[in-house]
Parts: structure tokens; C-alpha cells; sequence
């Protein structure tokens, strides 16, 4: 069975019902070995159940999750060669931090010497070789994330999964610690399942993300696939910002849309890949912010692209942002960079807004697929 | 198609057997409060309702009826005894409340952090030490040649001994010094848990002090109040050592009467019928205080 | 400017209320204990002097109590009663913290709410209905089958479980609480890790519950040494502590050896209640 190519975690058809609820609809993938691979969806997609059966806390509904190639459905929590790093770490607080890194070695009767040696490793890699005998109060919040991590590495898994485990950290040290968990997961060369809510998080660290919503995967694929070339409207609105606006096809020629905004702005796009979209079709679009080009107007100008009034001018350094109401009242948000300059556009500026077609997606809209 | 089925099978049948184990498990969790609750709780109950329903027509000669109950109403001593009892429970719970309410609010919302556990932990002492040994306490101090006596001769205010003990005054006391904590533990818990801005909102609003204690800390406080009083009665109603020391041997408490007839007169029927009078009758006020306030007996006893 | 000197005059006037208060709390504790070291044959005013007679008094008519064989024995019995009684409750509170945390038990509030009955029942009618159950069936079965079941008679034994009949509440309260609070994914966590169920119950769950099995056991303790009114119906020819101490302060004319006694209860209920507050100030507490 377990061939040298088999992939290390694979789910073929994996369904879970609560009841009548259906959590997780039929998921199939595959994640070669050493890869860092996130999950990505909303609460309530159903992320963490699938990730509790991968680990075996349940049961699927139908379908098979193989590890390295072996099915591992009738295999209780216990033995399965898969480790987890819980979203509040779950860490033991009445051990100390060796105690809990040693606990998965003592319970497959690891001698003590050996107990000794592999903890002190662990400890290595994770840059805390000193905090062995710490209690786990002890310690900061990146370090307790650090000790999770080691405490289920030492067990040399197939497959590490991580269910949010940066949400209770404060913003900053979440972004500290997505680099070290990137970091961390090369030096380990071991797969990482990584759910999380939060997509920044999974673009920055993985190698492939899966969006997930409502029980299915939208779209598996690296981070850059899924931001510029998303297969559906979920995915490209949920990924990265975007202006959305609902609409009406009002001509297609070639692979370029035309079409009328619900607001009356005519826009030209094209269809997400694998969709098709006909002429009186409702659709949802998607632009960019930062793929549109702002210019100020001066009434000699020619007029090219939408013409709007600067709503409101929202700083945030280098993400500053406007907002652009255009002449049909849609509103538009453009990524902007404010220099304090006199270049700077200002609230209440006439401005013409335009954007490549190539950069503004459509999709059917989700009640006509 | 066929390759799903054979799938799913062994996956069913470690669902069964994990479900087997599980109620398994439950039936044997479920063994102890069982055996607890209907060997030391349920059939005594019914064994006493029986006992009391017998009526004794001769030696060793029985019938079933309702005379130990009408005995107890149609005898005045009875029913005086039981009505004096819960005249004097009512009163210990108002007292204690009194007494009490002060300090919970001092507790919880005027005491620094530090002073704050010092205190609370100062206010559980008597729980640590048992009611026997308080009651002793009070006596010491309160007899004839006790500790006060003492005192009041020493600087002149009385002249002779002093007997404070023996009499109902003492008893209630005694009472109010017993259940004390009782009625501190869940009040202090409840003012705790209020935010001093409504409060300061209260007086910002332009209310006084009695206004803001009336509309505001009182109601918010309701809660602990109905728990503390609950306990507070049933215990006092309950009792039996503190009466019985500092009241003397006629301080006529209702136990004291179930204890006469059931050890001094071996009269079993008679003594289970009046210990169902008490359980009826504590009850019947706990569900009032409940009904009246709207709460929950498991939160009211949870609470304290 | 006034109504600061009012508030002022206030807050004096509450604090003395609370001293007063606490003075109220301790009096009969410090007069119970502190004749214990008067040398005196009676435990009231005046103060005759300093000893410790009636701890170690060997003779009449200063008898201390620890040659005092009756109390002694009274100690004995209340000893073991009260070992026996938390032992039976600290394990039926942990089943019924599971029972009532873990499983899906059904009618679980139901249960809870049976479960909670017995500290609502006045401990004399405890004591009087197991006391009369017990008598009926040892009286049905001396009866008919000529089987005389010695424990069923008024005894130690009735004197456990008329304790243990309402103590279990408590414990399965505090019990309950703590597991409560405890995060289940800490036992996923170590199922995940490899553990065996028993070895999570162990070597997680158990050390988890252990402060509040503690603290449960040592409250059972103390609430079965002190307790009077189930015990009084119950209580064979083997007095404990309790009733031996009531049976002198009710026929009057008590010696200070009775203050000697309160005094050695006092502090090994002190020693007790710092002992459960330094276990639930543990580690895991945060």
C-alpha cells in the first residue's frame, strides 16, 4: 500500500452530517509531502470538523482519509501518526514545559534517557533550549505557541495540524509569529494542515491554500492563484479586498463583459476562469483596489474611465485608502498613496477612476449557479 | 460506489461499540447517585410518610390513618411550638439580613482589594468551627456568671449576676450568629459582581443615598438576598443545638419536640409525623421565598 | 464642604459598625477557647491564672482531655466517621461531576436539581428517616427471617451514611464546578499525543479535579466532625466527639476541659481551612 509518492494526508469524498446538517460535503484533496497547506474559510464553514476527523476525534459521515497512504479510519485518535496544535494550545497546566513535551514519549514508553535527549532537541529547534523546567504560567504567548508545536514535533508526526492557533495572540506578535511558523515548518520539513479564519495569515505562510465555504473547497491553489485568478465568487470575495458590485450582462464579445452595474455604471470585464456568462445574466463583479488608477480631472481633460467626487480619504500610511463616489452613486474604494505632497488628492476632488479589464472578474450570480 | 460501502461498514461497527461503551460508562456513573439518592434519600422518605400514616389503636395493634396529624393540630402545644419556631426563624432571617447586608456592601464595594479578602476570609472563621462549640462560646458569655455579667458588674452597671441566657433573646442571638455567614457568602458574591458605575450613575442621575440604595443595589442585590434568606431559614428552622443550649430545656423549638417524641416517648409514629410538618412546612416557605422572587432552587443553592 | 464631613462621619460610623461586627464574630470563638488556659475549675471570669491542665491535667479534678477516655474515644469515633463519610463522598461527588459535566445522561436537570434536595432537607428529618428505614428493615428481616444485620441498628455505620446522605451534596457541588471549568480539549490534546483513555483520565483529567477533591474532602471532613443533627438520631453506643461534648454541656457544671477540647478543634480546623486554601491556590487554578 504505502508507496515512496503516496501523498502524506489525502481525503477522497469525505462527508460529515450533524443531523440533517450537512458540515462537511464531500471533500476530496491530496498534500504532497512537506507542504505547508491551509485551510481557509469563514466561521461555521466547517474547517474544524474536517480537520477533528483527519486528527479522529470524528467519525466522517462517508468518504476515507489516508495518511501516507493508509486509511486510517478505524484507527482511534491515539494512534494516528497526526499531531495537533490546539486553537487554545491546550497545554498541561499542572506539568512543566518538559513534562508536557515529554508526555507523547512516555506514553509510547520512550526511555528516560532518550525522553531526555529528544525533549532537549526539540527545545533546540524551537530556539528555547533553556525553559525545560518552567512552568507553563511561565511563559509568553509566543513562547507557549512554540512549546505546542514542540511538544507534538518531538513525536516526529506525519502530518501537523494547527487549528487557529494564532487567534488569541495580540496583532503584533501574530505577525511575529506567522513568520516564525513559516520558518519553523521548513526547518521541521513536515506537512502543516493550518486552519485559520484569517487570510492574510494563510497567504503568508502557505505553499497551497484551500478556500473553503459551506461544508466544500471553492478553490485549492497557491496563494497567487487564488488572489488573481479565482474560480469563484467566494473566493475572489474573499479573498483580499474587493469592490463588489452586483449587475446585469449587457453584451459579451470575445472573452470581454460588458455590463450595467445595479447603480447604472457600465463596466467592462472578464469572466472568472471556468465560468461563462450570456447576455442578461446577473452577475457579481469583482475589482481591486489597488488595481485602480486614480487621476484628477481638470475640465480640459479628455474623459477617460468613471468619473466620481472623492468621498472620503481614509490614511493608513502606506494602505491608505479613497473612497470614490462615482456620478451613477456607486461607491468605490482605490488604494491611494498619500505622500503629504500637494499631488495628494483631497476629499470632494473630481476625479476619473479606470482599471484594466483583465483586473475586474465577474461571476454569475450565486443564486443562477 | 461498492468501494464507499465497504468503507463505511467497519467504520459503523466501532461506532456501536463506542456507543456501547459510553452507556456503559453512564450506567455506571449513574450506580452511585442512584444508590445515594434512593436508599439514603427516596425509600426513608416513603418509610417515614408510611410510619407516620400508622395509627396505634393498642399494643403492637396498628391501623392506617391520619391521626398523628390531627394529634398536631388538635393539640395547641403542637402547633404553638411550630408556629413560635418559624416566628422566630422569620425574625433570625430579617435580623441577619439586617446585620448582614451592611457588611456584605462594605465587603464588596468599600473595603480596598487587599482588606477586601482579609475580611471575607475573617467572615467564614465561624464556618470552621462547629456549631457546638459556638453555642458553648455564647454561653460562656452570656450566663449567669459569664463573660458580660461580668463585665457589666465590673464597671458598675449591674450590681448583682446577670442571667442572660435561658431566654428567647438569646436564642435568636445565638441563631443570628450561627447562620450569620450564610446570608454574607451569596449577598457579598451578588453586590460583587455589580458594577460600581451604576451606582455612581445613580447618584449622577441626581439620586441620594437612600434612593440609589432602594432603586439600585437592592434590586440588583435581590438575588443574593432571596438565596441568602432561603438558606437562613431552612437552617434556623432546622436547628437544634443552638435552642436547645441557650434556650434551656423549655425553649420550646419544633425539633426539639420530633427529637421527645421520637427518643424521650418512643412515639416513632407520632415524631415521623411531625418531622413531614417540618419538611412540609420549610419547604412550603422555600418555594414561596422562590416563587415570590422567580428563582431557581439549584442557582439559589448552587450560589451558596 | 459639609456633605464631605457628612460622608466623612458616615464612613467613621460604618467602619466602627463592621468592628463591632467582626467583635461580634470572634467573642464566642475567643471565650470558647480561651478558658481552656484558666486555672480554674470553672470556665467563666475570673482569671485564676495560666495553665495547660486541662489539655495535660492527669488527675481529678483537673482531668485533661487527653486522659479524658471518653472524650478521647469520642475523638476516636468522630475521627473515623468523618474519614469514612468524606472517603464515600469525594468519590460519589467525582462520579456525579462526570455524570453530570461529561455524560448525556437524560433528565440531566432534573438529576441535578434530586442531587441538590438533600442540603434543603432539615438534618433531623435525615437523621430520623434513615434511622427509621433502617430500624424497618432490621426489624422485617429479624422478623421473618431471624437475620439480625447489626450495622442496620443505630451505630457508626447509620451515623456514615446519615452524613454521607447530605455531605455528598456539597462535594458533587465543589466536584462539579471545578470539571466544569476544566477545557476539554486538554484531554483531546492528550489523546491526540498518543495517551490511552485511562492514562488522560491519570495523568489530565484527575490531577485537574485534584485541588477541588481536596478541598471537597477536607469540607466533608469538617462537616461530618461537627455535625449534631443527623448524627443525634443515628448515633449508637459509640458517641462521637459532638455528642459526648453535648451530653456534658447539657447536664451544666462543665469543667474547662470541654474549653480545652473547643480549643484543640479550633485549631485543627484552622490547620484544615489554610491547608484547602493553599491547595486551591494552585497552579492549574489560573
Amino acid at each position: 500500500m504505502t508507496t515512496p509518492t503516496a501523498p502524506d494526508l489525502k481525503c477522497s469524498g469525505v462527508c460529515k452530517n450533524f443531523g440533517p446538517v450537512q458540515a462537511v460535503a464531500d471533500i476530496s484533496f491530496e498534500i504532497p509531502s512537506g507542504t505547508f497547506f491551509s485551510i481557509l474559510g469563514p466561521s461555521g464553514c466547517g474547517k474544524t470538523t474536517l480537520m477533528r476527523m483527519i486528527a479522529g476525534f470524528e467519525e466522517p459521515s462517508a468518504g476515507d482519509i489516508f495518511i501516507k497512504g493508509r486509511s486510517v479510519l478505524n484507527v482511534p485518535p491515539n494512534r494516528r501518526n497526526v499531531k495537533m496544535v490546539f486553537q487554545h494550545l491546550a497545554l498541561f497546566p499542572m506539568m512543566n514545559v518538559f513534562e508536557n513535551i515529554a508526555y507523547g514519549l512516555r506514553c509510547i514508553g520512550t526511555d528516560r534517557d532518550e525522553i531526555a535527549r529528544k525533549v532537549q532537541d526539540v527545545l533546540n529547534r524551537v530556539a528555547l533550549p533553556d525553559v525545560g523546567e518552567r512552568e507553563i504560567h511561565q511563559l509568553s504567548g509566543g513562547q507557549k505557541q512554540r512549546i505546542a508545536i514542540a511538544r507534538c514535533m518531538v513525536l516526529d508526526p506525519d502530518v501537523l495540524l494547527l487549528d487557529e492557533p494564532l487567534g488569541a495572540l495580540d496583532l503584533k506578535l501574530r505577525e511575529a509569529m506567522k513568520i516564525e511558523l513559516k520558518l519553523l515548518q521548513n526547518q521541521f520539513d513536515t506537512t502543516f494542515v493550518y486552519i485559520t479564519h484569517d487570510q492574510s495569515e494563510a497567504l503568508v505562510m502557505s505553499d497551497r491554500v484551500a478556500v473553503m465555504n459551506d461544508g466544500r473547497f471553492e478553490q485549492i491553489g497557491t496563494p497567487q492563484e487564488l488572489y488573481h485568478r479565482p474560480q469563484t465568487a467566494f473566493v475572489a470575495g474573499f479573498v483580499g479586498d474587493s469592490n463588489r458590485w452586483s449587475g446585469k450582462v449587457t453584451g459579451t464579445r470575445g472573452a470581454e463583459v460588458t455590463l450595467e452595474t445595479e447603480g447604472g455604471t457600465v463596466v467592462r470585464s472578464r469572466p472568472g476562469d471556468g465560468t461563462k456568462v450570456a447576455t442578461g445574466d446577473a452577475v457579481e463583479l469583482f475589482v481591486r483596489p489597488e488595481f485602480i488608477e486614480l487621476v484628477h480631472r481638470t475640465p480640459r481633460q479628455k474623459r477617460t474611465g468613471l468619473s466620481g467626487k472623492v468621498d472620503n480619504l481614509l490614511f493608513n500610511g502606506a494602505n491608505s485608502r479613497a473612497l470614490v463616489r462615482l456620478a451613477t452613486g456607486d461607491l468605490v474604494e482605490v488604494d491611494v498613496t498619500l505622500t503629504g505632497g500637494t499631488d495628494d488628492v483631497k476629499p470632494g476632488e473630481e476625479v476619473s477612476l479606470s482599471w484594466s479589464t483583465k483586473n475586474a472578474v465577474c461571476f454569475p450570480a450565486r443564486a443562477a449557479s | 460506489m461498492v468501494n464507499q460501502e465497504r468503507r463505511l461498514l467497519p467504520g459503523a461497527g466501532s461506532v456501536m461499540k463506542h456507543r456501547d461503551a459510553r452507556r456503559l460508562s453512564l450506567i455506571l456513573l449513574f450506580m452511585p447517585l442512584a444508590l445515594w439518592i434512593v436508599l439514603l434519600i427516596l425509600l426513608p422518605h416513603i418509610g417515614m410518610g408510611i410510619l407516620s400514616l400508622r395509627e396505634k389503636i393498642g399494643p403492637r395493634q396498628y391501623e392506617f390513618g391520619l391521626a398523628n396529624y390531627i394529634a398536631f393540630f388538635q393539640e395547641p402545644i403542637y402547633w404553638h411550638i411550630m408556629a413560635r419556631t418559624a416566628v422566630i426563624s422569620l425574625l433570625v432571617t430579617v435580623l441577619a439580613l439586617i446585620v448582614g447586608f451592611p457588611v456584605s456592601y462594605y465587603i464588596a464595594k468599600i473595603a480596598g482589594p487587599r482588606t477586601r479578602g482579609a475580611m471575607f476570609m475573617f467572615c467564614l472563621i465561624p464556618l470552621w468551627v462547629s456549631d457546638l462549640i459556638r453555642a458553648f462560646g455564647w454561653i460562656l458569655l452570656l450566663r449567669e456568671t459569664g463573660v458580660i455579667s461580668g463585665i457589666l458588674q465590673w464597671t458598675g452597671l449591674a450590681s448583682a449576676p446577670v442571667e442572660l441566657l435561658y431566654n428567647d433573646a438569646a436564642v435568636v442571638v445565638g441563631l443570628v450568629y450561627t447562620v450569620m455567614l450564610f446570608m454574607i457568602v451569596p449577598l457579598t458574591s451578588t453586590l460583587d459582581g455589580m458594577d460600581d458605575a451604576m451606582i455612581e450613575a445613580g447618584y449622577n442621575l441626581g439620586g441620594n443615598g437612600l434612593t440609589v440604595l432602594r432603586r439600585i443595589i437592592i434590586p440588583y442585590a435581590m438575588p443574593g438576598i432571596v438565596s441568602g434568606s432561603i438558606i437562613v431559614f431552612m437552617l434556623t428552622a432546622g436547628s437544634y443545638l443552638t435552642p436547645v443550649l441557650l434556650g434551656g430545656k423549655y425553649s420550646s423549638w419544633f425539633t426539639q419536640t420530633i427529637y421527645d417524641q421520637f427518643i424521650t416517648r418512643y412515639n416513632w409514629e407520632s415524631g415521623a409525623a411531625f418531622g413531614f410538618l417540618l419538611l412540609f412546612f420549610t419547604s412550603f416557605v422555600v418555594w414561596i421565598g422562590l416563587k415570590l422572587s422567580g428563582q431557581s432552587l439549584s442557582s439559589t443553592v448552587a450560589r451558596s | 464642604m459639609a456633605r464631605r464631613s457628612g460622608n466623612q462621619a458616615f464612613l467613621l460610623g460604618y467602619r466602627l459598625y463592621m468592628a463591632a461586627f467582626f467583635i461580634f464574630l470572634v467573642a464566642p470563638l475567643i471565650a470558647a477557647g480561651i478558658f481552656a488556659f484558666n486555672d480554674s475549675v470553672f470556665p467563666s471570669l475570673p482569671w485564676k491564672g495560666f495553665t495547660l491542665d486541662w489539655f495535660f491535667g492527669t488527675s481529678e479534678p483537673k482531668l485533661g482531655m487527653f486522659h479524658d477516655r471518653r472524650l478521647l474515644q469520642g475523638l476516636y469515633y468522630s475521627f473515623v466517621i468523618a474519614l469514612s463519610v468524606s472517603a464515600l463522598s469525594v468519590f460519589v461527588g467525582t462520579c456525579n461531576a462526570f455524570l453530570f459535566v461529561r455524560s448525556n445522561l437524560p433528565a440531566k436537570n432534573f438529576f441535578y436539581i434530586i442531587m441538590v434536595l438533600p442540603l434543603v432537607i432539615p438534618g433531623v428529618i435525615l437523621g430520623i428517616s434513615i434511622l427509621v428505614f433502617a430500624s424497618t428493615i432490621a426489624n422485617t428481616l429479624d422478623d421473618s427471617y431471624g437475620i439480625d444485620l447489626d450495622f442496620l441498628r443505630p451505630g457508626i455505620v447509620l451515623v456514615v451514611l446519615g452524613q454521607f446522605s447530605f455531605v455528598a451534596t456539597i462535594t458533587s457541588l465543589v466536584i462539579t464546578a471545578r470539571l466544569r471549568k476544566f477545557d476539554e480539549t486538554m484531554e483531546e490534546a492528550a489523546y491526540n499525543l498518543g495517551a490511552s483513555r485511562a492514562r488522560v483520565l491519570r495523568s489530565i483529567t484527575l490531577p485537574y479535579l485534584r485541588p477541588a477533591m481536596i478541598a471537597a474532602g477536607i469540607v466533608a471532613f469538617l462537616v461530618s466532625f461537627e455535625n449534631f443533627n443527623t448524627t443525634l438520631f443515628l448515633v449508637g453506643s459509640e458517641s462521637p466527639l459532638t455528642i459526648t461534648m453535648f451530653d456534658r454541656m447539657a447536664k451544666g457544671g462543665s469543667t474547662p476541659v470541654l474549653n480545652a477540647v473547643s480549643f484543640f478543634l479550633m485549631m485543627g480546623s484552622g490547620v484544615l481551612a489554610i491547608i484547602s486554601i493553599l491547595v486551591q491556590r494552585d497552579r492549574t487554578a489560573r
